[in-house]
């Protein structure tokens, strides 16, 4: 897998915000009580993200160390205060629906995170993926929390009805602290399990019994490739 | 007036709960909430700056964005006065009493890109409290009085989810727990029940 695939891996599954670091948590529960809710904000903050990560990389050899976290919040603002117009203008049912969220994008720890762990430091094309793969790890993760809560909650499924047959615990806040915790758990669960399997399969195809030396070897070459 | 003041209160406190029902500021809600005296000197951080935040925020946007017809800019100016004020806050604590530091100042620097602080900000600019106090007009309730007694009991508000989590965690430490539920989990699924809670007092303010 070349360098662009890994981090992009990275960013939707292995480091997944939502489910694996748990960041953004205020986003995720307050904007997942519908599919198209959840849609709307994870792919809001994929576009954040993703120009601020490109901003970010671009002027890392300008922004003063010292000043930086001023700098990233600055940038970040502004990228938020511009999504607000163009969603005032072009998705008014969006932004209505968002409400006090949409500001509170700034103070998005996945974003920042982002910026200081990663845009500071790496060039542009490589930020740009990260941005993106981040981000859309973080919408999938609030529709598939919107898709189970519309669906047990509202019995529709991105607006449309499909039964009569509701749950008001799911649409409710306590179903939102619900259905994150058990999602968090059943990722964790699937990937540690895919994470064994694949250890197990790289390991047999080896030809070494303990799969630990034969593993640790591409990856410390990779790390030294980034360094 | 009193009756006002008094749903505002609830509204602030209870119904409208920041961390269980508006979803403000989970992040120190699950990161500083293993025991409930970290918990309660969070919160009462939290609720400080919530209300000095407020209240230099509030008249800001009245009286100088808005006349000045630059009331977009507000999310810039905001977090830029929350980052300084917080700074500020810490300085001043570390100076007059050491001991209160020790115990809340180390919590300050946390809660600078803490939703709840911008959340009470933009929340109070919105004209929500008159859809909390029914039978008022629009905008009568959009004065820094009434925005200041909202932050307040939010933060108070705030406090008490923190307390409560921060008991049922030290309870829920001694537990087992499958190895997939432990940490956030069996946090969130634990906060799900006091929600459940909390969503009672909706149906009565």
């Amino acid at each position: 897998m070349n360098k662009f695939g890994k981090i992009a891996i990275d960013g939707l599954v292995t480091n997944n915000a939502s489910f694996k670091l748990v960041l953004g948590t205020c986003a995720a529960l307050g904007m997942s009580a519908t599919a198209i809710g959840g849609l709307g904000m994870g792919l809001s903050v994929t576009v954040v993200l993703l120009i601020s990560n490109v901003l970010i990389s671009l002027l890392r050899k300008v922004i003063p160390n010292t000043v930086r976290i001023p700098a990233f919040v600055v940038i970040i603002a502004t990228l938020v205060t511009l999504l607000r117009f163009f969603l005032d203008k072009f998705l008014p049912d969006l932004y209505e629906t968002m409400g006090v969220f949409l500001p509170l994008i700034v103070v998005n720890c996945m974003i920042l995170g982002r910026a200081e762990a990663f845009a500071s430091k790496q060039p542009v094309l490589d930020s740009a993926i990260d941005g993106v793969a981040t981000g859309l790890g973080f919408t999938l993760a609030l529709t598939v929390m919107g898709i189970i809560r519309e669906l047990l909650g509202n019995g529709s499924l991105f607006g449309v009805k499909l039964w009569d047959f509701t749950i008001g615990f799911f649409s409710k806040s306590a179903g939102a602290f619900f259905v994150y915790g058990i999602c968090i758990a059943l990722f964790v669960f699937i990937t540690d399990r895919v994470e064994k399997a694949f250890r197990a399969k790289r390991s047999q195809k080896l030809r070494v019994p303990d799969g630990i030396a034969p593993l640790e070897a591409p990856e410390t070459s990779q790390a030294k490739e980034e360094a | 007036m009193f009756q006002t003041i008094l749903l505002i209160i609830i509204a602030a406190t209870f119904s409208q709960n920041f961390i269980l029902v508006k979803f403000l500021g989970i992040c120190p809600f699950l990161g500083v909430s293993k025991k409930t005296s970290s918990a309660f000197s969070m919160g009462i951080a939290v609720t400080l700056v919530m209300v000095i935040a407020t209240l230099v925020t509030f008249p800001l946007y009245m009286y100088v964005l808005k006349p000045l017809n630059i009331a977009y800019l507000e999310i810039i100016f905001f977090i830029f006065i929350i980052a300084a004020l917080v700074q500020m806050l810490e300085k001043i604590i570390a100076k007059i009493s050491p001991a209160l530091y020790q115990s809340m100042g180390i919590y300050l620097p946390l809660i600078t890109t803490n939703c709840a602080i911008l959340g009470v900000a933009e929340i109070v600019l919105v004209d929500e409290l008159t859809a909390v106090v029914s039978g008022v007009a629009a905008g009568t309730l959009m004065n820094l009085g009434f925005a200041l007694l909202y932050a307040l009991f939010a933060g108070v508000g705030f406090t008490l989810a923190m307390v409560l989590m921060g008991g049922v965690r030290e309870r829920m430490e001694k537990l087992p727990v499958a190895k997939c539920m432990k940490g956030f989990p069996i946090t969130m699924v634990a906060a799900s029940f006091m929600a459940m809670a909390f969503y009672v007092f909706t149906l009565i303010a």
